[in-house]
């Protein structure tokens, strides 16, 4: 497996790990049988600005790295920013990944997008997200007993 | 081999030592003559290819004429399989193997089923031992062949051969292991064992990569698998590939010869390693049977951590290890031996197999259990699945 330097060096350095007690919004992602879960964790200001963001992820060294790289792409910016991130976007800041590792970089992305979602649920405005599971590419979220599983 | 790099992987290969080098360098250059022609530069090869062949022979008890040359271990299990089956149409079409076989003899078995062939994977228990008394119950009159592995590549475990042999004798019917991870590292004797048919691959034991054996017991019914000129006493066309051929032989003859003393420091190495993971790391579970594996076999799975980024971790300290986890594949299910053993998929993508050698030393296995507990913490730290155990600990 060919890695690039900042996919080992956030592998090695994760940035933003950990968990956000009074998160205004949280994201899981995944499942355990896939071998990948992501936990994203928002704190969100009166503006909505993302001031703070962690994560916890179970999985390989890219599934650990795109989590680590989208929250510093995310960390300070509006929400809306952070809506339009895509997974394209994680890959490049990581200078590329393994055509079998792109799925992590889709599990970045739905990971903060289920986590502004929590927020929005939250705070009382409904928005529905429609989450992909990224081992099958189905719709809703995947409950592990797919197909493809 | 290089002073800052720890190689744990011998399951997967092991380097060719100096020696067999040695030997196999004059085959390139001035004995490069072709076994089959008749001048004297070629009787040196031919003489070479004939005193290997009985070398192997002895190893594991059989005759010279009983070996044949193939290309690689899968080349030898595909045409066992292969090759019994469609000599032996008039007798039957069933063939029983094992549910935790290597991919060559597994993915084989389903192309045969494609053709028509009717194949029993009988399943393992926990440990990953075949019980002889489902290979007995799910012999038919259909059945042609047993293929069970001599010891499993992943876990480790020492499958119960004799046994399977005794009965598939029994019932008049072949038997063919896949002993690629026990011959040059375990006792392996074909007459003792009843083993009609056994695989073997020169580079798990030190020797060169792209040369295997297959021994046919004198008699079995057997179809040639590549057609063309008369090599291998016409079973097996190509030319020889006689360096390779006198690189296995000679690793395999320093692995029979040394095996002992060497096995008696892997078994050291192998059960400090269990030892102390289980004494230091919490929440692992040790893969494969107590003792009845291979002397250089650990398998551990850590709950709560994926394989693959344990295997980065450690090849960022300088060790190599492996892993049955689906992302280092890049398939999107863990290893089959693991589920064969009834491992769940979580539990299963955090395995780690350690496979140590000839050349591990002492401070090596130190050092990896010094470093080993650390990345587990780190990986579980960042863990949402280990997050909720020590809530629910709380």
């Amino acid at each position: 497996m060919e890695y690039t330097e900042k996919v080992i060096d956030h592998f090695s350095n994760p940035r933003n790990v950990g968990e956000i007690p009074d998160a205004d919004g949280i994201g899981e992602v995944g499942n355990a049988k896939c071998g990948d879960i992501m936990k994203m964790y928002l704190k969100i200001d009166e503006n909505e600005v993302i001031t703070d963001v962690k994560f916890k992820t179970f999985g390989c060294g890219a599934a650990i790295a795109t989590s680590s790289v989208a929250t510093e792409m995310i960390k300070g910016k509006g929400i809306d920013y952070a809506l339009q991130l895509k997974n394209e976007d994680v890959v490049e800041a990581l200078g590329g990944l393994p055509a079998v590792k792109i799925h992590c970089s889709v599990l970045a992305e739905e990971a903060i997008k289920k986590a502004i979602g929590d927020y929005y649920t939250k705070k009382g405005i409904f928005k529905e997200e429609k989450t992909e599971c990224a081992c099958c590419s189905k719709e809703g979220n995947c409950d592990g007993n797919c197909t493809e599983h | 081999m290089s002073c800052n790099h720890i190689y744990f992987d011998h399951g997967a290969t092991t380097f060719v030592r100096p020696e067999v080098i040695a030997k196999m360098l004059p085959y390139f250059g001035l004995s490069y003559g072709n076994p089959s022609s008749i001048y004297n530069l070629a009787r040196s090869a031919k003489h070479a290819v004939d005193s290997a062949r009985a070398t192997i022979a002895e190893c594991i008890n059989a005759n010279a004429d009983e070996i044949y040359f193939t290309g690689c271990g899968s080349e030898s299990d595909n045409w066992a399989l292969k090759g019994v089956l469609s000599a032996n149409k008039k007798k039957g079409n069933h063939i029983i193997t094992s549910a935790i076989e290597h991919h060559a003899i597994i993915s084989t078995c389903e192309y045969l089923e494609k053709q028509g062939y009717e194949v029993t994977y009988v399943p393992v228990d926990e440990f990953g031992m075949v019980n002889p008394a489902d290979i007995e119950a799910a012999i038919t009159d259909k059945t042609v062949l047993i293929s069970v592995m001599f010891a499993n590549n992943e876990i480790g475990t020492i499958e119960p051969v004799k046994e399977i042999g005794e009965i598939a004798k029994k019932h008049n019917i072949y038997f063919h292991t896949d002993a690629v991870q026990a011959v040059g590292h375990i006792p392996v004797d074909v007459e003792d064992m009843n083993i009609d048919l056994l695989s073997m691959s020169a580079h798990k034991f030190n020797g060169p990569k792209g040369i295997g054996a297959l021994y046919i017991k004198k008699g079995v019914k057997i179809d040639n698998f590549i057609h063309g000129g008369g090599q291998e006493k016409s079973k097996r066309a190509g030319t020889e590939n006689v360096p390779s051929i006198v690189g296995m032989a000679e690793a395999l003859r320093l692995a029979c010869l040394e095996m002992e003393e060497h096995n008696k420091k892997l078994i050291e190495y192998r059960d400090k390693i269990i030892a102390e993971i289980q004494q230091t790391i919490p929440y692992v579970k040790l893969n494969g049977h107590p003792t009845k594996r291979l002397p250089g076999n650990v398998n551990f799975s850590f709950n709560y951590i994926e394989g693959e980024s344990l295997l980065l971790s450690l090849d960022l300290k300088g060790i190599s290890a492996s892993t049955g986890s689906a992302c280092a594949s890049g398939s999107l299910d863990p290893s089959h031996v693991l589920l064969g053993i009834g491992l769940s998929h979580e539990v299963a993508h955090g395995s780690l197999r350690i496979t140590l050698g000839y050349e591990n030393e002492n401070h090596e296995v130190n050092y990896l259990l010094q470093v080993l507990p650390e990345i587990v913490e780190k990986l579980r730290a960042m863990s949402p699945l280990y997050e909720n155990v020590l809530k629910e600990n709380k």
